[in-house]
């Protein structure tokens, strides 16, 4: 069965999705993910969306759950590398993605979810003093 | 039309170094001066009309202008007169190149019918209803190339309008000048979207300091390429609010508060420096804190 790749990269995942999307796809990543995430105590999640020239409201939402599932099990998640064709669609469409970390490219990508990382971190300790 | 003109076309053909001599004659008189070089160009597109014209007559098998027979004729007058709309000759000018033929063809015709009135009349009807035709063409194609001309304009204005500025490493700053349309959102949108994409930058500063009135779609706009700037990771700023700008915004109930707004360029570039870790500090300041260590 197809499968999307999840490469683990220090406490990071790097999930780079070069094939079209369907629902089963989309449910076997979503179980893929949550699985390794739990499994490697990952604290971050990067999903590269490079590849794709077209992203619906199907891949929109689909990106938005992951990013509540894996906030849920304590991992940042930022979309990189995005088409600026696609950010204009997207836009147009009338889904800003609102909720979803984004940056230019993986580099970046990283550098924000390190920095997401360490808010995240004070914020728990400040809640923890309290 | 001219189907019956099977008589025009004699005529031509018997005094046509007649009728082009005194039809040229007759476009210096009723055009504007002409140089020597425009006048040997006259004299030649002249002769090719004519030329085109018989040639037109002779294979006219009954149909109008638009008909295929003509399409000689057409495309040299519409070639003519594109070319002369680009120029710079006025309408008048490009169009009494076809009406000025009139003179010449009537007195043509007058010379061979003369003991005939109701041939004359007869023919000088039909050739009226011809050249009018032509010279509604003429004047049609003149008016297109002239709106081409102005497309191609406003296209140029609108690429020229909407430049993309480096500021520093990682921030660029996109001043608007001129109303923000749907067309022109869509350009800047995209010029901005490549500019992040070529630049990595983090930070773009969107200055509306030119943009004369700001209503709920302007609103709408700003908001659409923030959004889009935001999903290729860059943080978008606005500046450049004018205090009534401010007041019409709010008036109108727009909502702005996810989006960081500055009221000078200066402002959200100082505010760009700062999160991207750069800091600004006067000489005299810098000095004293490196003699002090």
């Amino acid at each position: 069965m197809e499968r999307i790749p999840i490469l683990k990269m220090g406490e990071f995942l790097l999930v780079t999705i070069q094939v079209d999307m369907h629902d089963r796809l989309a449910l076997t990543l979503q179980d893929d993910l949550t699985a390794q995430i739990v499994k490697f105590r990952a604290h971050g999640v990067l999903i590269d969306i490079s590849a794709l020239e077209i992203v619906d409201s199907f891949i929109g939402r689909m990106l938005a759950s992951i990013a509540s599932m894996a906030h849920l099990l304590d991992a940042e998640t930022v979309v990189v590398g995005m088409q600026p064709a696609v950010a204009i669609t997207l836009v147009e469409l009338g889904l800003p993605m609102k909720g979803i970390r984004t940056a230019l490219d993986v580099e970046k990508g990283m550098i924000a979810l390190r920095g997401a990382i360490l808010a995240a971190e004070q914020d728990g300790d400040a809640s923890g003093i309290r | 039309m001219p189907t019956a003109n099977s008589k025009l076309l004699e005529v031509i053909e018997k005094r046509e170094d007649q009728i082009t001599g005194q039809w040229v004659e007759q476009q210096q008189t009723t055009g504007r001066k002409l140089t020597a070089a425009e006048r040997e160009q006259a004299n030649r597109q002249s002769r090719e009309f004519v030329r085109a014209l018989k040639s037109a007559l002779q294979r006219n098998s009954g149909g109008d202008v638009s008909g295929p027979d003509w399409s000689g004729v057409r495309e040299f007058l519409v070639d003519l007169s594109s070319r002369r709309a680009k120029d710079g000759y006025t309408p008048r000018e490009t169009a009494s190149f076809v009406f000025s033929l009139k003179l010449p063809l009537f007195s043509a015709l007058k010379n061979e019918f003369g003991a005939d009135p109701k041939a004359i009349a007869d023919e000088v009807w039909l050739a009226t209803l011809l050249i009018d035709e032509l010279g509604l063409l003429t004047t049609e194609a003149f008016q297109k190339s002239r709106e081409e001309v102005i497309t191609r304009q406003q296209k140029e204005l609108l690429e020229l309008s909407t430049p993309v500025v480096r500021l520093w490493e990682n921030i660029l700053a996109l001043p608007l000048i001129g109303t923000l349309d749907s067309a022109r959102t869509q350009v800047v949108m995209q010029n901005l979207l490549e500019a992040i994409v070529q630049t990595r930058s983090d930070y773009a500063i969107i200055d509306i300091t030119g943009v004369p009135v700001v209503d709920t779609l302007v609103a709408q706009h700003l908001l659409k390429t923030v959004a889009a700037a935001r999903l290729m990771g860059a943080d978008c700023l606005i500046s450049g609010i004018r205090p009534q700008i401010a007041q019409t915004i709010i008036h109108l109930g727009v909502d702005l508060s996810d989006v960081t707004t500055k009221a000078t360029l200066a402002d959200a570039f100082e505010l760009a420096l700062r999160r991207s870790g750069h800091k600004v500090v006067g000489q005299e300041a810098a000095s004293t804190n490196a003699a002090a260590r």
